[in-house]
C-alpha cells in the first residue's frame, strides 16, 4: 500500500513537471489561433525561449530573470511572426514553419558561438534555476514532499491558464479576439482596431512559448541543448486543437499530455515494456479520444486567412 | 515594352532568387556579428560544394531525399491539405525498406523494387490513416500529422531495438542486404572518381517528372487543383472531393516513403535510433515552397537545399557553426511568403517611372 502511495505521488510530481512548459505554450497558441493566426511557430518560439533564458540564467545568475527574458525572445519572434502574417498577407502555416527553421537555427547558432562551438549550454547552479517550493517542509520521499515540493512556477502556470480564461471570457478583449478569429470583417465594421488585436494575440503567443521553452531549461532540465525542446512545441499545438481552442481545453489536453508524460517515465523506471512503446501513450490516447470522444472541433472561422482592412 | 516588363515581374523565379539572396545577407550579418568572416564561411560553403565533381555527387545524394519529400509537401499543397506528416511517412517508409532490405533474400532485380514499393505502401497507409480521419470524422489533420510523426518516430526506435533486427553492439538495425543497395558497386565509383555515389537522384527526378505529368496533363491532377482551389465548387461541379483528398494524401504519402528507402538502401545501409526527429519532413516543406510547389521545381530547389546542407555539414572545418543554414532558409523561406510585397512595390515603382 505504501508503495503504492509513493508511486502515485511520484506519478503527480512526474505529471506536474511534464504538464507547465506545454500550458504555458498551448495558452499562447489559444491567443494566437482564436484571433484568427495559425501559429505552426510555437515551436521554434519555446527554443529560443530555452536558449534566452539559459543564458541570461547563466550570466545573472537568476532564474527570474532569465525566465522572464526566455518570454521576451519568444516575443521576439512572435512580433516576426505577427509582422509577416499580419502586415504582411502571408501564408501563416508558411511564416511559422520559417520560425520553426530560424527559432532553433538561431538558438544553436547563437551557443555555439558563446560557447566554444559547443551546441549545449554549462549547466546552471541550482542557484541560477527557478525556486522550489517547500523546501525542506517535507520529509524527503514522502508522498507530499513528492507532490507538494516541486517548482513554483508549475502552481503559478495553472494561476495563468485560470487568468486566460478570464480574460477569454470575462473581459472585453477577449470578447473582441474570439469574434476578431471568426469575422474580422464585421468586427472591423463595429469599430474593433482587427489588427491591433491580432498582433496583441500573436505577440503573447510568442511571449508564453518563449516562457514555456524557459521553464524546461531552468527548471527540468538544468541546461540547454539542441534536444531540450523537440516537439513539444507541436504537442502544445495538439492540445490546443484537442481542446477545441479554448484555455479550458487546452488544460485538459495538456495534462493528458502531461500526464501521459509522467506515466512514461515512472514505468520506465522498471524497465517491463520497452521504453519506446510506452513513449507512444500520449498520441496514441490522444488519437483515440479523437476519434471516439472528442468528435468535430470547430476551428476559429477565420482562421488562417489572412485580413484586408477595408479602404 | 509594358507587357514584357509586367510577364517578368510575374516571373516567381525572380522572386525566389531575391529571397535566397536576402537570406544569405541576413546570414552574413549573423556570421559577422558573432566574429566569423562571411567571405570565409561562404567560401568554403560554396567550395565544399562546387570545387569537385565528386562533392557535387554528395550534393545530389543529399538533395534525393529531401526531393521526395519535397514533392510529397507540394502535392498534397496542390489539393489544398498541408501534409506536416511527411516527417512521419519518411520514416515508416525507412522502416519498411529496411525490413524488406533485411529478410527478404531476393535477387537485386527484384530487391530494389520490392524495398521501394514496400516503402510506398507504409507511406501511403500513413497518411491515408490521418486523411480517413479528416474525412470520417473531420479531425484536424495537422493534429493527427503530428500525432503519426511521433508513433512514427517511437516505433522506428522500437523496430531498431527488437532483437531479429538490432545488430550487436550497435544502436542500429542490421546492415541491409548487398542486393536490395542502391549504392554504385566499387569500380563504378572509383570509376567516377567518387567516395560514394547512388541512383537515389535518379529515382527521384524520374518520380518528379511522373508527378508534374500527374498534376498538369491527367484528370486526376485537374480534379486535384479544382478541390485545391475551391474544395466546394468541385464537389457541385461533381468532383468527389474527399476522394480527391484520400487519393492526393496517398499519392503524397507514398512519395514520402520512397524518400525514406532511398535514404536507408542509398546512404545509412540500416536504420539508426534516433536522438530527434531528423526533420526531412521539415525540410520537404522548404523545398515545395522554394519549388513553388511545382514538381519540376523541387528537382532545383532540392538539389539547392542539398548543396546547402552538404556544404552546411563542412562548416565545422572551420568551426563555424551549421546552423547559419538553417537561418538562411528560415529567412528565403519568409521572404518567399511576403514575396507579393514585392510584385506590388516593383509594379508601383515602375508606375512611377512611367510617368
Amino acid at each position: 500500500m505504501s508503495g503504492f502511495i509513493v508511486i502515485l505521488g511520484l506519478l503527480i510530481n512526474a505529471t506536474l513537471i511534464a504538464t507547465p512548459p506545454l500550458l504555458l505554450a498551448a495558452l499562447g497558441s489559444c491567443f494566437s489561433e482564436r484571433s484568427g493566426v495559425v501559429n505552426i511557430g510555437i515551436e521554434g518560439m519555446m527554443t529560443i525561449g530555452a536558449f534566452t533564458g539559459t543564458v541570461v540564467a547563466l550570466f545573472t545568475n537568476n532564474g527570474w530573470l532569465g525566465f522572464l527574458c526566455g518570454g521576451l525572445a519568444g516575443a521576439v519572434f512572435g512580433v516576426i511572426h505577427a509582422v509577416v502574417c499580419i502586415q504582411f498577407h502571408a501564408d501563416q502555416t508558411i511564416a511559422g514553419t520559417a520560425i520553426n527553421f530560424l527559432g532553433p537555427g538561431l538558438a544553436i547558432f547563437l551557443c555555439k558561438a558563446m560557447f566554444n562551438n559547443s551546441s549545449d549550454t554549462p549547466a546552471l547552479d541550482t542557484a541560477a534555476k527557478l525556486p522550489k517550493m517547500f523546501n525542506g517542509v517535507f520529509e524527503t520521499g514522502s508522498f507530499w514532499y513528492n507532490v507538494l515540493n516541486i517548482y513554483s512556477m508549475s502552481y503559478i502556470v495553472f494561476i495563468f491558464a485560470f487568468v486566460c480564461w478570464f480574460v477569454f471570457y470575462k473581459t472585453k478583449f477577449g470578447t473582441h479576439l474570439r469574434a476578431v478569429g471568426e469575422h474580422p470583417e464585421a468586427c472591423e465594421s463595429l469599430g474593433i482596431n482587427v489588427y491591433l488585436v491580432r498582433y496583441i494575440c500573436v505577440i503573447l503567443s510568442g511571449f508564453l512559448a518563449g516562457l514555456g521553452g524557459a521553464f524546461v531549461t531552468l527548471a527540468t532540465v538544468s541546461q540547454f541543448r539542441p534536444t531540450v525542446i523537440v516537439g513539444q512545441g507541436f504537442i502544445a499545438i495538439a492540445a490546443v486543437i484537442f481542446g477545441k481552442f479554448s484555455p479550458e481545453g487546452a488544460l485538459k489536453g495538456c495534462l493528458l499530455f502531461g500526464f501521459c508524460g509522467g506515466l512514461k517515465s515512472i514505468i520506465g523506471m522498471y524497465n517491463i515494456v520497452s521504453p519506446n512503446l510506452i513513449a507512444l501513450i500520449p498520441y496514441v490516447v490522444t488519437i483515440i479520444a479523437l476519434i471516439f470522444f472528442v468528435g468535430k472541433g470547430h476551428t476559429p472561422a477565420a482562421n488562417g486567412k489572412p485580413f484586408y482592412k477595408a479602404r | 515594352m509594358k507587357s514584357k516588363k509586367k510577364s517578368i515581374l510575374d516571373f516567381n523565379l525572380l522572386y525566389i532568387f531575391i529571397a535566397i539572396i536576402v537570406g544569405f545577407i541576413i546570414g552574413a550579418i549573423f556570421l559577422a556579428i558573432v566574429g566569423f568572416s562571411p567571405a570565409e564561411v561562404y567560401g568554403k560553403l560554396f567550395g565544399s560544394v562546387f570545387s569537385k565533381p565528386k562533392y557535387m555527387v554528395w550534393t545530389l545524394m543529399y538533395a534525393a531525399p529531401i526531393m521526395m519529400t519535397g514533392l510529397s509537401v507540394a502535392f498534397s499543397f496542390r489539393t489544398g491539405v498541408f501534409n506536416i506528416g511527411a516527417e512521419g511517412q519518411f520514416v515508416v517508409g525507412e522502416m519498411a525498406a529496411v525490413a524488406v532490405a533485411i529478410f527478404v533474400d531476393v535477387p537485386a532485380v527484384i530487391h530494389v523494387p520490392l524495398c521501394i514499393l514496400a516503402a510506398a505502401c507504409a507511406g501511403a497507409c500513413w497518411s491515408l490513416i490521418c486523411g480517413l480521419m479528416k474525412v470520417k470524422r473531420g479531425i484536424h489533420e495537422v493534429l493527427s500529422f503530428i500525432m503519426f510523426n511521433w508513433i512514427a518516430y517511437y516505433l522506428a526506435n522500437y523496430f531498431v531495438n527488437l532483437p531479429a533486427v538490432k545488430a550487436e553492439g550497435k544502436e542500429a538495425s542490421r546492415d541491409i542486404l548487398e542486393s536490395a543497395s542502391i549504392m554504385f558497386p566499387e569500380k563504378l565509383v572509383k570509376l567516377l572518381d567518387c567516395t560514394s555515389a547512388n541512383w537515389g537522384i535518379v529515382i527521384a527526378v524520374v518520380l518528379a517528372v511522373v508527378m508534374w505529368i500527374i498534376i498538369e496533363k491527367t484528370t486526376l491532377g485537374y480534379k486535384l487543383k479544382a478541390v485545391g482551389f475551391n474544395k466546394d465548387a468541385a464537389q457541385y461541379g461533381g468532383i468527389n472531393a474527399n476522394g480527391s483528398i484520400l487519393s492526393a494524401l496517398g499519392i503524397s504519402g507514398a512519395l514520402s516513403g520512397i524518400g525514406g528507402a532511398i535514404l536507408v538502401l542509398g546512404m545509412g545501409g540500416r536504420l539508426s535510433q534516433f536522438a530527434g526527429q531528423e526533420g526531412y519532413g521539415f525540410e520537404g516543406i522548404t523545398v515545395a515552397l522554394i519549388g513553388s510547389s511545382n514538381p519540376l521545381g523541387c528537382i532545383l530547389s532540392a538539389i539547392f537545399y542539398g548543396a546547402m546542407k552538404y556544404g552546411g555539414s563542412k562548416l565545422t572545418m572551420i568551426k563555424a557553426p551549421a546552423e547559419v543554414i538553417d537561418i538562411i532558409m528560415g529567412c528565403v523561406i519568409i521572404v518567399i511568403a511576403i514575396s507579393h510585397i514585392f510584385k506590388i512595390l516593383f509594379k508601383k515603382m515602375g508606375k512611377k517611372e512611367a510617368k
